[in-house]
């Protein structure tokens, strides 16, 4: 068959068309009923890739499991990984483009309050689903989105009341200056009140900062039996490794830090961390089939020397807590997962934890552990399950 | 206040200082000679930082017997690294630019964003962990209350060697002669057959090299990772502007007394309101000597 120059034009063209007009033509669901599209946007670039790349490592995990077991309700998951660049005008955008362009059925995503407040926005008005994986300061509660990891009530009422019985009633406060480290605080300080103790310093350092020399100083004068750090990010090196050579370590001195977890222990280096003490929802070394199934998994896929933490088991979690909603209510459509997931109970890694009837967060245990000598946490403390209270009354 | 804990602030505000200088002296000559507003300062910091942790890998897996010294070797290894990188920067990258300052700064800024990535690429988003030796871990403490970390004696030592070092090199030798010349009067250094554009090419490449050297001593201190250089980058420009941006004396002396006024301040306040304050003072100051404290009297 010869074809002339015009007719394939013509032809290359309507089937270019075809291509690039066909997911605006035929709606979601009508066509290709063997997938289900995941969205999953953090930032795998920029600053913040620092904590974000391997929550997606632990997502992908998830979503390969569920693949590899036969699906969700018979269909595969398709999974789309956006960049959110450690930007958060980016993150929303991208929110945008996975639920109007791709009608991803949920989408895993988002570390920091920022982005997930610039994210908020875009997942009501497109009636999306986002489930967030990270510990945060509370004070949110949107509808169409669910919170698979602490609230700040669920870790530091139950760490402080544990300090002050076994550690020590003087407290010393150091946060990273931003919204969760004094939000965390300000919870903090009425509960060190009501269980016998009293805060002799507060302080706050912007982020990023690497120079601590003077705050340790301070914290010598006022030798507080315990310090409470809410510091984050690449700040901790710094704070740890001039605590270590300030004198100050694991034998001498009882410090629990919020939101230092195993994945941070090698760029602090083991030996300025062994012996302070982390508060998690989630241990690498937690004991049980369901967690050692999980560390076999991640290790089997990404190597042996990786190290799981909080976050990632929570990142891990989101995508079976939606497969199940999802099962429960027969449909992927948001309100009807959502409704299946009010008191939905899963057996994590982390143990048996489950939705709250109505405001979208999990009930969780607070740990208590203390770093080893091998950048594991041993856990020492556990508490039962927490109810979570994303609008404390202080 | 014990005397213990004001001994202990001053050495801080002492070593604060050090640091801050150690920062500062390469963007400095860099920006004194050329006017070239360097972004990717920062990225150089890291480079030498990361090169701190591939001699720490190397140590440890072919000469665990010598890992000791390793720190000694590391640091020579960052100069020489970042001063080639600078070299090959200058003669590829930024001799295209000069005269455009903007335009530099918009370059060094996209390149110092490419850098990161390159980190982040072959190293991994996390930091890596850059082990200390033995002999600088921990403090020395002349009496119970005193204690004095070893590392920042040792960045004291380094700085005050590197200064000296480049104090020679700029007032004692021929190439500092023609550096030096090339600050104060481009038109006539050239007229009077200096080569400029290799002045400019050996000085920027020194600059990189002090850079690899601060980053490598800061592995010590603080984190290596993709955006190490991020941390360091706004106290090193706020040390350089402050000081006045082409004379040594000025970035000595505005490190001195940024260090001092931090160190004191975040004991006084919270580390914030401390570094609030220092902004301030620092905005107030330029306004009254908009071309910094030691700006150099020279005509133009």
């Amino acid at each position: 068959m010869r074809i002339s120059r015009r007719e394939l034009l013509k032809k290359s063209g309507a089937a270019a068309a075809t291509t690039i007009a066909a997911p605006y033509i035929w709606p979601r669901g009508a066509w290709g009923q063997t997938t289900v599209k995941v969205g999953i946007l953090h930032s795998l670039t920029g600053t913040i890739a620092i904590a974000e790349a391997s929550v997606v490592d632990a997502e992908k995990l998830a979503i390969e499991e569920i693949n590899a077991s036969g699906g969700v309700m018979g269909r595969k998951i398709e999974t789309i990984v956006e960049d959110g660049a450690s930007d958060w005008p980016t993150f929303a955008e991208k929110a945008r483009k996975l639920l109007d362009r791709d009608k991803v059925a949920a989408i895993m995503g988002c570390y920091t309050s920022a982005s997930r407040k610039a994210t908020l926005p875009v997942v009501e008005r497109s009636k999306g689903l986002l489930y967030y994986p990270t510990y945060y300061e509370g004070l949110e509660m949107s509808p169409n989105i669910m919170y698979t990891a602490q609230e700040a009530t669920q870790s530091v009422i139950a760490a402080v009341n544990w300090l002050a019985q076994n550690k020590g009633k003087s407290f010393y406060l150091i946060g990273s200056d931003y919204i969760w480290p004094r939000t965390t605080n300000k919870i903090a300080k009425p509960t060190i009140e009501k269980a016998g103790g009293k805060v002799v310093g507060e302080d706050y350092i912007p982020l990023g900062n690497i120079e601590f020399a003077s705050v340790i100083n301070k914290i010598k004068a006022q030798k507080p039996e315990v310090i409470l750090s809410t510091v984050v990010g690449g700040s901790n090196v710094a704070f740890y490794k001039q605590l270590q050579a300030a004198g100050l370590n694991g034998k001498n001195q009882a410090l629990l830090a919020l939101a230092v977890s195993e994945e941070e222990a090698s760029g602090i280096g083991v030996e300025n961390l062994e012996g302070f003490l982390s508060c998690m929802g989630y241990f690498q070394s937690l004991k049980g089939a369901p967690n050692e199934k999980f560390v076999k998994a991640f290790k089997a896929k990404y190597g042996p020397n990786r190290v799981v933490g909080d976050t990632l088991e929570c990142g891990y979690i989101s995508v079976y807590l939606w497969k199940m909603a999802a099962e429960k209510a027969k449909s992927f459509e948001v309100p009807a997962v959502v409704a299946a997931s009010s008191e939905l109970e899963i057996a994590a890694p982390e143990g048996k934890v489950k939705f709250h009837k109505a405001n979208h967060h999990l009930w969780k245990h607070a740990r208590i552990g203390a770093f080893m000598k091998d950048g594991q946490i041993e856990m020492i403390y556990e508490s039962p399950l927490i109810e979570p209270n994303p609008f404390p009354k202080i | 206040m014990s005397l213990d804990i004001v001994v202990m602030q001053a050495f801080n505000g002492l070593s604060l200082f050090t640091v801050l200088a150690l920062m500062a002296l390469g963007l400095a000559i860099v920006f004194g000679l050329m006017g070239v507003i360097n972004m990717a300062h920062g990225e150089l910091m890291a480079m030498g930082a990361y090169t701190t942790y591939l001699t720490a890998v190397i140590f440890e897996r072919f000469m665990p017997d010598w890992l000791g010294v390793y720190l000694l070797v590391a640091i020579v290894l960052a100069f020489g690294v970042t001063f080639a990188f600078g070299l090959a920067l200058e003669r590829g990258f930024i001799r295209f630019l000069y005269n455009r300052p903007l335009d530099t700064m918009l370059a060094t800024w996209g390149l110092s964003l490419i850098m990161q990535q390159t980190f982040r690429n072959l190293f991994g988003p996390r930091e890596v962990g850059v082990p200390s030796p033995k002999w600088l871990a921990g403090a020395w403490q002349p009496t119970a209350g005193l204690s004095i970390p070893l590392s920042r004696l040792f960045i004291i030592g380094l700085t005050v060697l590197v200064g000296i070092g480049l104090y020679r090199l700029l007032y004692s030798t021929r190439w500092g002669l023609r550096i030096r010349a090339v600050t104060q009067n481009r038109a006539i250094s050239g007229a009077v057959g200096i080569n400029t554009a290799r002045v400019d090419a050996i000085t920027f490449a020194i600059g990189s090299g002090l850079a690899g050297i601060a980053g490598s001593a800061f592995t010590m201190l603080a984190s290596t990772g993709p955006v190490t250089g991020q941390q360091y980058i706004v106290d090193t420009f706020i040390v350089v502007v402050f000081g006045g941006v082409d004379s040594l004396l000025g970035t000595f002396s505005s490190a001195f007394m940024i260090g001092q006024m931090q160190s004191w301040l975040e004991f006084g306040l919270t580390g914030s309101m401390a570094k609030a304050t220092i902004l301030l003072c620092v905005i107030v100051a330029l306004y009254f000597r908009p071309s910094g404290l030691f700006a150099l009297k020279v005509r133009r």
